[in-house]
């Protein structure tokens, strides 16, 4: 850039050691005030770890099945025409147009163990898939994939398609087009969608109030803790949540700002 | 002998009809003419990415595209090599990596990236071997495009106008090298171009498009110098 005419006077050496003086003394200042409301919340880690822990549990293993299943409905969207399609892209999206709870009582309807589906699917796996982490999951994981499909169909349909032409009269297979032109090229806004699929199963609540009963030491992840320290005499947990979760959210921004091109 | 390649189809798109039938033994052949006359159409299905409405290919003697017989081989399995106007170079992979994943003939990273290198030791881009496409001049681009059209052990090779994108000055230079890396290569070669100079110095036999059809098909003398540039004696003649 070229050089600009300040409105400010350019500063004399002295007046920058003043400056920096004022600044370091600001900055100890607040790291002080900082660090004494720290010690004060610091004592209720004890309430809110195991939340916060069950919650990144819940949100990880409800990453790893939605972003899977998420980025490969993507791929199939984008490239395939197959009976199921327009079923897999309505359906498919529907745990973002539809309120949570409303998602919610779908799932506890498949789930159920009182269900017809769902006690087959209680056999299949051989216990039960609510009021536990494994519906906190499920209840995560079907709100994340619509972002992760959704952001996955759209990064893929950005690919040049001559490269993937150019790949294949290089004599790749078509999984091998996929796994080394089309996915690392479409990396990017796969990347967004996961990030975006992890802060709404990081934030899940409707659904997994429904499905995993908000049981204390169970089923209690941090967005529900957030309700639950409304009513308790432990309201000032409340604080350490919301201060876990701003950590988490500018991580989250923070990652996908700096993720490569 | 078997030809290097046979083609004789017909595709019809919008209200352009495609309607060729010729016939390719080893050496350059040049698919010359103004554009827009179907001669990359023609490179694309025989490459087996576009299919024709009508016809046959066979590819050393070997049928990849039979519409009547419904024999319509894979790109992946014609055993084609393709040098693309803008070379098409995998943005995120290395020079190297570029060109290693077009060898076919032998398995293993370390055997595959031998090969690579001594192709891009051929083409005379040894030095850009871990270089990002996004850093090469478009000479460099173009000598690597080559080296991965070769790599894979072609039986023939497909080169889609590949000195278009450059500079007057960067494809004298190129011509020469294509023309020295095929011949040395003995791959068959099927070049498209609308440069008369061009399809004079690279061709061996020029086949001349015009509207979706041949109009006629030609040697090139190789009695004089390659050098020679008065542009009057390149018009192509129908025969």
């Amino acid at each position: 850039m070229k050089r600009k005419h300040s409105f400010w006077p350019t500063p004399s050496g002295r007046q920058k050691v003043a400056a920096l003086v004022g600044v370091a003394v600001l900055g100890l200042g607040l790291g002080f005030g900082v660090a004494h409301l720290a010690a004060g919340y610091i004592a209720y880690w004890g309430v809110v770890s195991g939340p916060f822990l069950l919650t990144l549990r819940v949100a990880s293993a409800a990453m790893l099945i939605a972003g899977v299943t998420g980025v490969a409905g993507g791929y199939l969207l984008a490239k395939g025409r197959f009976p199921g399609r327009g079923l897999l892209e309505t359906v498919g999206s529907l745990p973002i147009i539809l309120p949570p709870t409303v998602m919610g009582y779908y799932l506890l309807e498949v789930l159920s163990p009182g269900t017809r589906v769902g006690g087959l699917l209680t056999r299949v796996v051989g216990h039960t898939l609510i009021y536990n982490s494994a519906g906190c999951v499920i209840a995560a994981g079907v709100a994340a994939f619509p972002f992760c499909m959704r952001a996955a169909r759209a990064a893929i349909e950005g690919v040049d398609p001559a490269l993937e032409l150019a790949a294949r009269t290089m004599g790749m297979p078509e999984w091998r087009v996929a796994l080394v032109v089309t996915l690392p090229l479409a990396r990017r806004g796969i990347g967004a969608g996961l990030t975006i699929g992890s802060a709404r199963a990081l934030g899940e609540y409707g659904a997994t109030l429904i499905v995993g009963g908000d049981i204390d030491g169970r089923t209690r992840t941090l967005s529900l803790a957030i309700l639950d320290s409304f009513t308790t005499p432990e309201r000032d947990t409340m604080i350490l949540i919301l201060v876990l979760m701003g950590a988490m959210a500018m991580t989250g921004v923070g990652l996908l700002a700096r993720s490569p091109r | 002998m078997t030809a290097a390649l046979e083609v004789a189809v017909t595709r019809h798109i919008g209200t352009f009809t495609l309607d060729v039938s010729f016939r390719v033994d080893s050496g350059t052949s040049v698919l010359f003419g103004p554009s827009g006359t179907g001669k990359s159409l023609t490179l694309a299905l025989i490459a087996g990415l576009i299919r024709p409405d009508t016809g046959t290919i066979s590819i050393s003697g070997r049928v990849v595209t039979d519409c009547a017989r419904r024999i319509d081989v894979t790109p992946q399995d014609r055993r084609i090599g393709m040098v693309f106007q803008d070379g098409l170079l995998l943005p995120h992979r290395s020079v190297i990596d570029n060109v290693a994943l077009a060898v076919r003939q032998v398995k293993g990273r370390r055997a595959r990236r031998t090969v690579a290198r001594s192709w891009l030791e051929r083409v005379g881009a040894a030095g850009l071997a871990d270089r990002r496409p996004a850093t090469l001049s478009g000479g460099q681009r173009q000598r690597v495009a080559l080296a991965r059209g070769l790599a894979g052990d072609p039986s023939l090779v497909l080169l889609d106008e590949p000195l278009s994108a450059l500079d007057l000055e960067v494809r004298r230079e190129m011509r020469a090298a294509i023309r020295e890396v095929i011949t040395s290569s003995g791959v068959p070669a099927v070049l498209v171009t609308h440069d008369a100079e061009e399809a004079e110095e690279l061709g061996d036999v020029i086949i001349a498009y015009d509207d979706g059809r041949v109009t006629g098909t030609r040697p090139v003398a190789r009695t004089e110098s390659p050098e020679r540039r008065d542009d009057d004696s390149h018009r192509t003649e129908s025969a």
